[in-house]
């Protein structure tokens, strides 16, 4: 999945020039957390936080505060060089940028250019939608051994029972490198026949799991 | 208390059948009346004809162009690409003959049952064949073609203009009912459920709280997998209250989907027929509290239809129509006629025996996540209006 398919097009922005004052506002009334600050030609040449604008404005304890630090430029206070990507770059990259760096906000530049933004909600959002959760399913998780061609030999038990796989999962069995889990979700409210094929193919299922033994 | 109870049925209902290994089986309703009638609890006086819903209440809710659809697919002229937009012809809900008939037949059932309590002649009513919950506006799935419940509540909110709390203790998510009214604060959804993590449809979360003006009117307990009897009843019984107190419902529908128990093969969850008695005797009490008796209720879920199934829905009409669950031994004679037929031996009495009840290892540890989840649903009932 590309960049350009979660960004937010519609960048809410600032000129260097603009006072604090002003940014505060726009965190408040917009209800974000970012403000990329460009220039005239859309160049982005340094963003603010809600805590960047916080830290330059007077404490609340202080009840005869003149506020003039607010008239003071942005520019004053912004973070620069920024950290900016592509919108063809791919979300997992976003991921790993937000991880590394401890930021949550990513301007997106082409030709140098400001076309769009991306922030770590969004990201979430994305990776809520890759786990399936969004669509009518139920959930099974097989254990299979770490071995080419597994996938398709499992994936084949739910094509022939004619149900349709609405997301797959692979990650790692607890520290045992010799196996994978398996998680699907499945587009059907009667799970039945496909577990029973699984079962009887001999794929040892973690979901649905033994502790339901007494069910008869 | 009350008697003045009504039991909606038609062997019409028997037509809602997909095929003969599909695990919705509308045997459960003739089951069900006969278990009752041995019983001597259910009169032919009792017994109301549904009608059929026509084309125009589906369209309360339903899009006109999907139950043109329907009716195509029933009448054997529509491909396997056309219906899949609809969810039509897939493994859940399979085309059959004459299905938008059949399914007509279940939505207008719920609509006599709702004319019979709201044009006065009678304080509850029970359609066993309605609670099709997970029908959406312009789809099907999960086993239901038109959602008789959303077109209920469309048509009371029309005809009787009334505040609507629909109950659902169904084991899966009441998906179709919440979305058809999350914007809508006239309309109080309520679903208690296995949580969606593992079971369809998914969703069903605390946090699905409605939209809009809608917003605080949406209301959902999904519940850890293996809940058993004291958990189930703490949890669904106070948010219950709380919910009717905050809402102050005109008329209260429920869905008595029967998959919660231990025995129902597609769901994890392991009550016994003690929360059988329960949910009806709550519904019953707290419709004479807020809605001057007030009540209709619906079949559902329920896919062990041989041992549990029969006996669940039973105890909501013994309940409309007595105030009390029935006890002891099952009547013989219906014993007598169905056990051929069963592959599974029949029970012998109305409430499980000890040895049905599973041992639970982390019982302990479900109980307190379903007791946070409740706190975590108070909240909401303490907004000032």
């Amino acid at each position: 999945m590309l960049v350009e398919d979660i960004m937010r097009t519609d960048v809410i922005t600032l000129p260097p020039t603009a006072t604090i004052a002003e940014a505060l506002l726009l965190l408040k009334e917009n209800k974000i957390r970012h403000i990329p600050i460009v220039d005239n030609d859309k160049h982005v040449i340094g963003i603010v936080s809600d805590r960047d604008v916080r830290d330059a404005s007077p404490s609340t304890f202080l009840t005869d505060a003149d506020s003039s630090e607010l008239n003071n430029e942005i520019q004053a206070i912004m973070s620069h060089p920024v950290i900016t990507i592509h919108p063809l770059d791919f979300v997992e990259e976003i991921a790993a940028i937000f991880y590394d760096r401890e930021i949550a906000c990513l301007p997106i530049v082409s030709n140098q250019i400001l076309v769009g933004i991306v922030t770590e909600k969004d990201m979430l959002y994305t990776l809520i939608q890759l786990t399936g959760t969004n669509v009518q399913s139920s959930l099974i998780q097989v254990k299979v051994p770490d071995r080419p061609g597994m996938l398709p030999k499992v994936t084949a038990i739910f094509g022939k029972r004619n149900t349709n796989i609405v997301s797959v999962l692979v990650y790692p069995y607890q520290n045992d490198p010799d196996y994978k889990i398996l998680v699907f979700r499945i587009q059907t409210l009667n799970p039945m026949p496909v577990i029973q094929d699984l079962r009887e193919a001999g794929y040892p299922l973690l979901w649905p799991n033994n502790i339901s033994e007494p069910k008869r | 208390m009350s008697t003045n109870a009504g039991f909606v049925f038609s062997n019409d209902f028997l037509t809602y059948r997909f095929n003969e290994d599909h695990p919705f089986n509308h045997k459960r309703v003739l089951l069900t009346k006969e278990l009752l009638e041995t019983n001597d609890t259910l009169k032919e006086i009792d017994i109301i004809p549904p009608r059929m819903a026509t084309v125009e209440e589906l369209s309360l809710f339903h899009d006109n162009e999907y139950i043109q659809t329907v009716k195509r697919a029933g009448s054997g002229n529509l491909s396997d690409d056309e219906g899949s937009e609809y969810g039509l012809g897939t493994e859940d809900t399979p085309i059959f003959p004459n299905m938008h008939e059949a399914s007509s037949y279940l939505v207008g059932g719920t609509l006599t049952a709702v004319d019979e309590v709201l044009g006065g002649k009678r304080d509850h009513a029970l359609n066993l064949g309605g609670g099709l919950h997970h029908g959406f506006q312009k789809k099907a799935s999960g086993f239901c073609i038109y959602n008789d419940s959303a077109v209920a509540i469309k048509y009371i909110r029309k005809k009787y203009d009334l505040k609507v709390l629909y109950v659902d203790t169904d084991a899966h998510h009441g998906d179709g009912v919440q979305w058809a009214f999350y914007d809508d604060p006239n309309v109080c959804t309520f679903s208690i459920h296995e949580t969606g993590r593992y079971l369809f449809p998914g969703t069903g979360n605390v946090n699905e709280r409605g939209i809009k003006s809608g917003h605080g009117y949406s209301f959902n307990l999904p519940i850890d997998a293996y809940t058993q009897d004291e958990s189930f009843l703490d949890v669904y019984e106070t948010a219950f209250r709380e919910i009717a107190a905050f809402f102050q419902p005109d008329v209260i529908i429920t869905q008595n989907g029967a998959d919660a128990h231990c025995f129902d093969p597609l769901t994890h969850l392991c009550g016994t027929m003690h929360i059988y008695d329960r949910i009806p005797l709550i519904a019953h009490e707290i419709a004479h509290q807020y809605c001057n008796g007030k009540w209709i209720a619906t079949g559902g879920g329920g896919y062990d239809m041989w041992r549990v199934v029969p006996r669940a829905w039973a105890q909501v009409w013994n309940v409309m129509k007595t105030g009390e669950p029935a006890k002891g031994i099952i009547p013989k004679e219906w014993i007598a006629k169905w056990q051929t037929e069963s592959p599974i031996d029949l029970p012998l009495f109305w409430h499980d025996t000890d040895e049905a009840i599973p041992h639970i290892p982390r019982k302990a540890e479900i109980t307190e996540k379903n007791s946070k989840l409740l706190q975590n649903l108070l909240k909401y009932t303490k907004i000032i209006k």
